[in-house]
């Protein structure tokens, strides 16, 4: 194919490759110098490569090259440097107390910026990116607590979570008194009256009076007699302002209907410890406390 | 130079030029693919992977339908700043049931290899059924629609059985519970519970994911699934160091 009908082109004075398609002929100009040379330049390099680096598949293993190259061992060694970067503060975070972190102004600019760090990436997705929370998430910056609101009871409640499957987790449960049919729905209205009257707003009055033996018998357990809640089992205080569920009527009939409790995981599982005394450190200095 | 005469046939006979081509460019494919089903070091020797129960299974089929994996990824690569945010880096033991795999290369959202435990089942609730009532910045389509959707339990044993045909070790007994055990694991109070446990392990939780115990739901599926992902391997006994686990 190629060489017998090769002639000189007369106007460029190049070789033709000898094909003719309909009188059109093809110059065989050769490769541009430079681009031969980086093309076997690049096989070398790969030849080079294949013997430096992890290459070659066999039949029990696999070539691991001269410099035993590891992505996995270079993440390891590269989250060494990450904790070696993080030094001192990092140690004396593990060894300090939460309130000496929160007393030492070094340590606590220190504490504040990991959690603000760690709390935008795990827990804005639930509490909001300020920890303004939404229904049903708990707002962490007010001064309202529904577990305790002290630096070691913030670090429990992060390390085991609430209802969650830690053994150490925070737990209770509110009776679906509605669902599980412990209560009519007549004394569940009653009773939404009553806990609407608990937070100083106008109730009907004679379904407040029905409701009163009710409360006393079912809810001043975890409530108290006065609804103040209790925080050793995460009962709401029913007579301020703040809920988790909503305020309304309906959101708080649902509730005495359903007993929803929620769930926060236990993050003691994916956190080392400085991490979530940092957390702790974060959302109590940025809570009303 | 006569070798490179030849090419000329392959120029002039376009089956001889296919055939050709095909060879060539298999070799890339059996240089690279093809070894990695003998080799040893291509699948960690771990313990807890273990093929999905039918209702993870189920949701996962249910993540695909949905095209979940055109937006979240399910591979955590060993860099510093992924396992700083994600968890520890994905290992090929993780995803040795998963036909087809989800790894991807598209993060629109986050990647959701080790998402299992790190919300509450109320927050996937809630977020799968309008996204914006918990991440307000959140571009995701709601997918309240599952929440209304009762789950089909027609088909799963067929898909289990094509999945055993592709190397999922399903065991007999496991197929012909398939249904049982999808109601059992979201049924928190099922009888069937500890047959679930028995054949998927201790670690399988009943729960109502979808927070309507009254019916079985295309959320149930997808929570239970997602609920699962990267939390079968235990990695605080993980040997990360050991050479049979570099690479």
């Amino acid at each position: 194919m190629t060489g017998e009908n090769r002639e000189t082109d007369a106007v460029t004075g190049v070789e033709t490759t000898g094909h003719e398609w309909d009188g059109i002929r093809e110059l065989d100009n050769p490769l541009p110098r430079w681009w031969l040379w980086v093309f076997w330049a690049c096989v070398l390099f790969s030849i080079g490569y294949w013997v430096a680096m992890p290459a070659w598949p066999g039949v029990s293993g696999y070539t691991k090259g001269l410099l035993g190259q590891s992505d996995r061992r270079e993440v390891a060694a590269s989250l060494v440097d990450l904790r070696a970067l993080r030094g001192a503060e990092s140690g004396r975070l593990t060894s300090a107390s939460l309130e000496q972190i929160e007393q030492d102004p070094e340590l606590q600019t220190y504490a504040l910026a990991l959690g603000q760090s760690v709390f935008g990436d795990n827990c804005a997705t639930c509490h909001g990116a300020g920890g303004a929370g939404a229904k049903g998430y708990a707002n962490l910056r007010d001064d309202v607590w529904l577990w305790g609101g002290s630096l070691e009871d913030i670090r429990h409640t992060i390390e085991f979570g609430i209802r969650s499957e830690d053994p150490q987790t925070r737990m209770s449960a509110m009776p679906a008194f509605g669902r599980d049919g412990l209560l009519q729905p007549a004394q569940v209205a009653d009773l939404t009256e009553y806990v609407v009257g608990l937070s100083g707003r106008p109730a009907s009055k004679a379904a407040v009076a029905r409701a009163a033996p009710v409360f006393a018998e079912q809810c001043v357990s975890c409530h108290g007699p006065a609804g103040k809640g209790d925080q050793a089992v995460g009962a709401p205080d029913l007579t301020d302002g703040d809920w988790l569920y909503g305020s309304d009527r309906a959101s708080i009939s649902a509730q005495i209907h359903n007993g929803r409790g929620g769930v926060m995981p236990a993050w003691g599982r994916r956190f080392d410890p400085q991490t979530i005394k940092a957390l702790a450190v974060y959302i109590h200095a940025n809570s009303g406390q | 130079m006569s070798i490179w005469k030849h090419h000329g046939k392959f120029e002039r006979h376009s089956l001889a030029l296919v055939i050709g081509i095909l060879l060539v460019v298999s070799v890339g494919g059996l240089v690279e693919i093809a070894p990695l089903f003998w080799l040893e070091s291509t699948i960690e020797k771990v313990k807890g992977v273990r093929p999905y129960t039918p209702l993870e299974q189920t949701g996962r089929d249910i993540y695909v339908r949905e095209g979940c994996y055109v937006c979240h990824s399910q591979m955590i690569r060993p860099l510093r700043d992924e396992v700083e945010r994600y968890g520890p880096y994905s290992l090929a033991a993780e995803s040795m049931y998963d036909h087809p795999f989800q790894w991807g290369s598209k993060r629109t959202g986050p990647d959701l290899a080790r998402v299992g435990g790190k919300y509450s089942d109320s927050w996937h609730r809630d977020h799968l059924i309008d996204p914006r009532s918990v991440v307000p910045e959140s571009v995701m389509p709601p997918y309240a629609f599952m929440a209304d959707k009762d789950l089909s339990l027609r088909d799963v044993q067929d898909r289990m059985r094509a999945l055993t045909a592709v190397g999922v070790p399903y065991t007999q007994d496991q197929i012909d519970s398939a249904r049982a055990d999808m109601e059992a694991q979201a049924d928190p109070f099922s009888a069937d519970g500890p047959a679930l446990r028995k054949r998927y392990g201790e670690k399988v939780v009943s729960r109502d994911f979808d927070g309507d115990p009254e019916r079985l739901t295309e959320l149930d599926a997808l929570i239970a699934y997602l609920q699962m992902l990267g939390t079968l391997v235990d990695f605080s006994t993980y040997q990360a160091a050991a050479p049979a686990n570099e690479r």
